[in-house]
C-alpha cells in the first residue's frame, strides 16, 4: 500500500533530515512510527503524502508515485486521511461543514450524500450534538476526533496521523485514542507516528523506530517490544516506559 | 457672533447635498472599495505566489501606487483612461469617459495597493497548517484559498478593511479637482453660487464628522465581537 524506498531529505544545501528511509505498509496493517523529537518522524509521514517534497528515493502509494511530477497530487491526497497534532480543522467553518466541504469540492458527492455522510461520521466518533457548533467551541479532543471523522468522510484507502495526541491535555487523550483502535480493529491501513505507547502494544502490527532522520529499527511489535535491537531505541523505551 | 452667517443655505440646499453629492460619495466609496478588494486580493496572491516574476510586477504596482500623491492619480487616470480604452477597443479616436467611471477606475486602481497589503497581512496570519489541512484532503491551491485562507483572511482583517474604508470615504472627496459633484463638490458649488463659503464648508465637515465618526464607532464593535469568536 505504501512503498518507501531509500527516501533522502535535506533541508538548505547541508541539514539532512531523512536519511536513506526504507520501509512498507501492507494494507490493512498499523505501523507506528516513534523516536526523539527531531527524529524526522513527522517529516517522513509528511513526504507520503507529498505536503512535504524530498529530494531523493521515492514514495510510492496504491501504485502511484508520489514525487513523479505528472502525478495528479490533491487527487492522490484525496483518497489518504490525513490527522494533524494541532486538529486544524477549518475554525470559520462549523462542524458539519467541516466534514462536507472536501466530499462536495474534491469528490465532487452532492450536499445531501455529503451531510449524511457526515452525520454518521460524527454519530461515530460521538459528536452530533456539536454538528452545529464552531471548532472553537469545541475540546482539543473532541476538535481532533472531528478531525479524525473530516478526513474518514473521503474514504480513505489509508491514514496518516502526525502526533494525534501530543497537543492534548492528559485526560483527552484516551478519546481520540479510543476512535483511533476501533478504526484499526477494523482493519484500516493506518501509518502512526506517536508517543502513546500503549496504543502501539495494543494494536500495532509493527513499530518504527527513527533517530536523527534514519530508520533505526522496523521490528514486529512483540519484537520491538520485547528485545529492541539497537541501543538508541532500548534507551528510547526505556526512558518513555519507565514512568 | 454668527449673526452675519445664514445657516438656511444649509437647509435650502439638503436635497442637493444628499440626494446628488452625497449619492455620488457612497456609490463611489462602495464600488471603490469592493473593487479594490477584489484587485488587491488578486495582486496579494501575486506577491505571495511561487512565481517571482508575478511579484515582482505586483510589488512594483504597490510601491508606485503608494509613493504617488491620489491627487495626482487622478488627474493622470483622467487624461490616460480615454487613451487606454481607445487602445484597448481599437477605436480611431480616445474614447469618452464620463467623470465617475474616470475616478472609479482610479480609486479602484489606487485603493488596490492599499487592501492589497491589508490582504497579504490577512493571509500570512494563518497558520501554514490550514493549508496544509485542506491539500491533505485534496483541495487544490486555488479551493484551499478560495474556500479556507481567504474567508479566514478576510474575517480577521475586517476592521482594518473598513477602516481603510472610511479612509477612502474621506479620500474620494478629492475628486472635486475634477469639477465632479460627490458630497464635498456639491456642498462647494452652492457655497459658492451664494456666497457662504463659511457655513457650507462648516456643514461639509461636520457631516463627514458624524459619518465617519459612527462608522469608526461601528468598526470597533465588530472587532471586539469578532474578538470573542475566535
Amino acid at each position: 500500500m505504501i512503498e518507501i524506498s531509500h527516501v533522502n531529505k535535506w533541508y538548505g544545501p547541508t541539514f539532512q533530515v531523512l536519511k536513506d528511509c526504507t520501509t512498507s505498509i501492507a494494507k490493512g496493517e498499523v505501523v507506528v512510527v516513534c523516536g526523539p523529537s527531531g527524529s524526522g518522524k513527522s517529516t517522513l509521514i509528511k513526504c507520503v503524502n507529498a505536503l512535504e517534497p524530498f529530494q531523493e528515493g521515492q514514495i510510492v502509494l496504491d501504485g502511484i508515485k508520489v514525487n513523479d511530477p505528472k502525478t495528479d497530487l490533491p487527487k492522490l491526497r484525496a483518497r489518504v486521511g490525513m490527522v494533524f497534532q494541532h486538529f486544524e480543522l477549518f475554525p470559520h467553518l462549523r462542524i458539519i461543514d467541516n466534514l462536507c466541504l472536501a466530499q462536495e469540492k474534491v469528490l465532487g458527492r452532492s450536499h445531501a450524500e455529503a451531510m449524511a455522510k457526515g452525520e454518521k461520521l460524527l454519530k461515530r466518533v460521538g459528536l452530533t450534538v456539536h454538528a452545529n457548533k464552531y471548532p472553537a467551541e469545541l475540546s482539543g479532543g473532541q476538535q481532533q476526533r472531528v478531525a479524525i471523522a473530516r478526513a474518514l468522510a473521503m474514504d480513505p484507502i489509508a491514514m496518516l496521523f502526525d502526533e494525534p495526541t501530543s497537543a492534548l491535555d492528559p485526560e483527552m487523550i484516551s478519546e481520540v485514542l479510543d476512535v483511533m483502535v476501533d478504526l484499526a480493529r477494523e482493519g484500516m491501513t493506518m501509518m502512526v507516528v506517536t508517543h502513546e505507547m500503549g496504543f502501539a502494544r495494543k494494536v500495532a502490527h509493527r513499530v518504527i523506530f527513527m533517530d536523527t532522520g534514519e530508520i533505526v529499527e522496523d521490528a514486529q511489535k512483540d519484537d520491538f517490544f520485547g528485545s529492541p535491537r539497537s541501543e538508541r531505541a532500548q534507551q528510547f523505551l526505556s526512558k518513555i516506559l519507565s514512568h | 457672533m454668527f449673526s452675519n452667517f445664514d445657516f438656511d443655505v444649509i437647509r435650502r440646499s439638503l436635497p442637493y447635498l444628499f440626494l446628488d453629492g452625497m449619492t455620488f460619495t457612497l456609490t463611489l466609496t462602495a464600488l471603490s472599495a469592493v473593487g479594490g478588494l477584489v484587485f488587491g486580493t488578486a495582486l496579494a496572491l501575486m506577491r505571495l505566489s511561487g512565481f517571482k516574476l508575478l511579484g515582482r510586477i505586483a510589488g512594483l504596482y504597490v510601491d508606485l501606487m503608494r509613493s504617488l500623491p491620489l491627487v495626482l492619480v487622478i488627474f493622470w487616470f483622467y487624461f490616460l483612461v480615454p487613451y487606454i480604452g481607445q487602445w484597448l477597443t481599437g477605436a480611431s479616436r480616445p474614447i469618452r469617459v464620463g467623470a465617475f467611471t474616470s475616478s472609479l477606475v482610479t480609486f479602484i486602481m489606487f485603493e488596490a495597493a492599499y487592501f492589497s497589503e491589508i490582504m497579504r497581512a490577512g493571509i500570512q496570519s494563518i497558520s501554514k497548517g490550514q493549508p496544509a489541512a485542506a491539500s491533505a484532503l485534496g483541495l487544490t491551491y486555488s479551493q484551499s484559498m478560495r474556500y479556507i485562507v481567504l474567508p479566514q483572511a478576510f474575517r480577521n482583517m475586517l476592521p482594518v478593511l473598513l477602516t481603510q474604508t472610511i479612509v477612502l470615504f474621506q479620500d474620494t472627496s478629492l475628486v472635486y479637482v475634477l469639477s465632479i459633484p460627490d458630497f464635498l463638490g456639491a456642498a462647494s458649488k452652492v457655497a459658492q453660487r451664494d456666497g457662504r463659503l463659511v457655513e457650507m464648508y462648516l456643514f461639509a465637515a461636520a457631516v463627514y464628522f458624524v459619518i465617519s465618526s459612527l462608522a469608526s464607532y461601528g468598526v470597533r464593535r465588530l472587532q471586539a465581537r469578532i474578538a470573542i469568536v475566535r
